[in-house]
């Protein structure tokens, strides 16, 4: 009886925790849906109204900006390739170099790793000028490569791969060399697939991170086209106060929920990975 | 010349500490040479550098005639089980077998010849397509010795394969092993600190201790005829017993006893006695000794007491005999089965 007084309680808080997440994004979802006049004099709308399709193709097509080059449809695919571009090249780079510094015993791979390590202090934000000033110097803004580039390296990431290798046992490498593995083989055959849990939570990790920046896409993109999905949340938010008529409750709210659609796919995509590695004892 | 030779070789860590001295071997080809000490002696050592997984400080050693010192150890054409089997996780046992010959780039086809062979050699065809996680430690042993096998490669290593597996089963792989070993002919080198492994299936046994070839020699010479007190006391159980003493006019004098030895006058001098070379005598003219300690194998009983002087002896004998804890028996040995050694360099003492 006390067992199931505890799980009945267990289950109140979990059920708690599930709606406090939940019920921003309905609220979300079902005021995007409503016209704007119910919006502004009624408040936020628990159920879904009859405007789903016009509000969402509306905010999807409709060409915004100064210039008006870019769509919704337009930034989201933005923000989706520098997300992409970020998660996979950090993991890429950052899995090299854990791997030179824990399987190339050089006499200065802990200084090195140290020094790495200290560059957590200093993020974009707070080198963001010569950051800048490289990155336009060198002609690439206004471009994806701009865009990606300066947020590829990561400390955070080469450190979990770090500590991930180094929990691998040495007699794996020694087994694979005298199978007649070499270096490159042993990072692709082994250490690839071993950290395949690994590699899907930092790229979900990373995803998230190149997909939610603001301040970096807004200094490097001049031209409309590189717009990104955050900057565009911005314009929504000027245009509810400077528009000349009734603010576009509904418009922004479908914005928002567009918005989380990408990093919540590549969560999704990513997860069967995650769980199957947790089920499999990889031992 | 043989097939594999170690000359003067020599491991010295960075941090100064030496593994290995100066140690010298020659592997016959297609023998079976067991490396046995205790922990820490260094066998494991010397097999690693014969692998390539440890660099050679000083000295050389030759496989099939060259010179292998600087080869890399994927160039060796050696196989290696380990003592963990360090199978790949996250591959199938199939892929497990498969990854060292396709890494030297042999076709599909002879390779899927040659992972069935292995298979069924080692009758682990039917869990080819399950991972290392899902098998258990009996068949873990024999994926990696598939995977050593499928290659067919100049020498095997065996660093302590069995001492994952329950008593039984090491019993019975130990057995598997040999016949492997025999049917195959491929030069083995062994790596245990278990004696009875040793003994059992070895060749020629290595007995190493503190980064030294103590003694090189078949199961049977090292046995009979030990060259040092750590050869005698590590291998045979129970242990050998000893009592010191000197030897005067061609008879050993220890404090409690004295018999007759054939050897040079000496003042500090070891006797050794195997514990089932020692038996009871009916009459009183043996050791006087009082019982303190009785094991029943079984097969035989192993008494352990102490003669009048305090001296620990142990006596292993086939006969149920009906001794009890506090009694006094006589106890007496046969003279050619006394081994002697000087006590301050251990060495066995020459006519």
């Amino acid at each position: 009886m006390i067992n199931r007084l505890t799980q009945m309680f267990a289950h109140f808080i979990l059920l708690l925790g599930v709606l406090l997440m939940v019920i921003p994004i309905w609220l979300a979802f079902t005021s995007s849906t409503h016209d704007n006049v119910t919006l502004i004099t009624e408040g936020m709308q628990w159920y879904p109204g009859p405007l789903f399709i016009e509000n969402y193709d509306e905010v999807l097509n409709e060409k915004g900006g100064f210039s008006e080059e870019i769509t919704a449809t337009g930034m989201l695919i933005n923000s989706f390739i520098m997300g992409l571009g970020i998660a996979t090249l950090k993991v890429i780079i950052s899995m090299m170099a854990a791997y030179s510094l824990v399987y190339f015993r050089f006499r200065l791979a802990t200084p090195i790793f140290w020094f790495i390590f200290i560059t957590l202090l200093v993020p974009l934000e707070v080198r963001i000028f010569p950051s800048y000033k490289i990155v336009s110097d060198i002609g690439l803004t206004n471009s994806y490569t701009g865009l990606v580039l300066p947020l590829v390296a990561s400390a955070t990431a080469v450190f979990f791969f770090r500590q991930f290798y180094k929990s691998v046992p040495d007699e794996l490498l020694e087994s694979a060399k005298l199978d007649g593995a070499n270096s490159w083989r042993f990072f692709i055959d082994f250490l690839v697939p071993l950290s395949k849990t690994m590699i899907a939570a930092m790229f979900i990790f990373m995803f998230v991170f190149g997909y939610s920046q603001y301040l970096w896409p807004l200094l490097m993109t001049t031209d409309e086209k590189y717009w990104t999905v955050v900057m565009g949340m911005k314009l929504i938010y000027v245009e509810l106060y400077e528009g000349v008529s009734l603010p576009r409750v509904g418009q922004r709210f479908a914005y928002i929920i567009l918005s989380i659609i990408p990093p919540v796919l590549i969560v999704v995509l990513l997860q069967r990975w995650f769980i199957k590695g947790l089920i499999q004892t990889e031992k | 010349m043989s097939f594999i030779n170690l000359k003067n070789v020599v491991k010295v860590y960075p941090d100064g500490t030496q593994a290995i001295f100066n140690s010298s071997l020659s592997i016959e080809k297609g023998e079976l040479v067991v490396f046995v000490g205790p922990s820490g002696c260094g066998k494991s050592t010397l097999l690693r550098m014969i692998a390539g997984l440890e660099d050679v400080t000083d000295g050389e050693i030759d496989l099939d005639g060259n010179r292998i010192n600087e080869i890399d150890p994927s160039e060796r054409d050696i196989a290696m089980v380990f003592q963990n089997y360090a199978l790949y996780p996250h591959m199938s046992v199939y892929n497990n077998i498969a990854y060292g010959l396709r890494s030297r780039g042999i076709k599909k086809l002879e390779i899927e010849a040659q992972v069935t062979n292995v298979s069924e050699l080692l009758q682990i065809g039917d869990l080819l397509s399950k991972k290392p996680g899902q098998l258990s430690g009996g068949q873990r042993q024999r994926v990696a010795m598939g995977r050593a096998i499928a290659r067919d490669p100049k020498v095997f290593l065996f660093d302590e394969p069995l001492s994952n597996l329950d008593a039984k089963l090491r019993v019975q792989v130990r057995l598997e092993i040999k016949k492997l070993q025999r049917k195959m002919g491929t030069t083995s080198i062994f790596v245990t600190h278990d004696q009875t492994e040793a003994m059992t299936l070895g060749d020629r046994l290595v007995v190493m201790n503190k980064g030294v070839m103590e003694q090189v020699g078949t199961p049977m010479e090292i046995y009979y005829h030990p060259k040092t007190k750590f050869v005698a006391e590590f291998i045979g159980t129970p242990s050998m017993n000893f009592i010191t003493g000197s030897i005067k006019d061609k008879t050993f004098k220890a404090s409690s006893f004295a018999i007759p030895a054939k050897y040079e006058d000496k003042d500090d001098v070891i006797l050794g006695v195997r514990p089932e070379d020692i038996s009871i005598t009916k009459a009183t003219t043996g050791v006087k000794c009082k019982v303190e300690l009785i094991e029943k194998l079984g097969s035989s009983t192993v008494i352990y007491c102490v003669d009048m002087k305090e001296n620990q002896l142990c006596v292993s004998t086939q006969s149920r005999a009906s001794v009890e804890v506090g009694d006094t028996i006589h106890i007496s040995t046969n003279n050619k089965a006394l081994h002697f050694f000087d006590r301050e360099t251990s060495k066995a003492l020459t006519k």
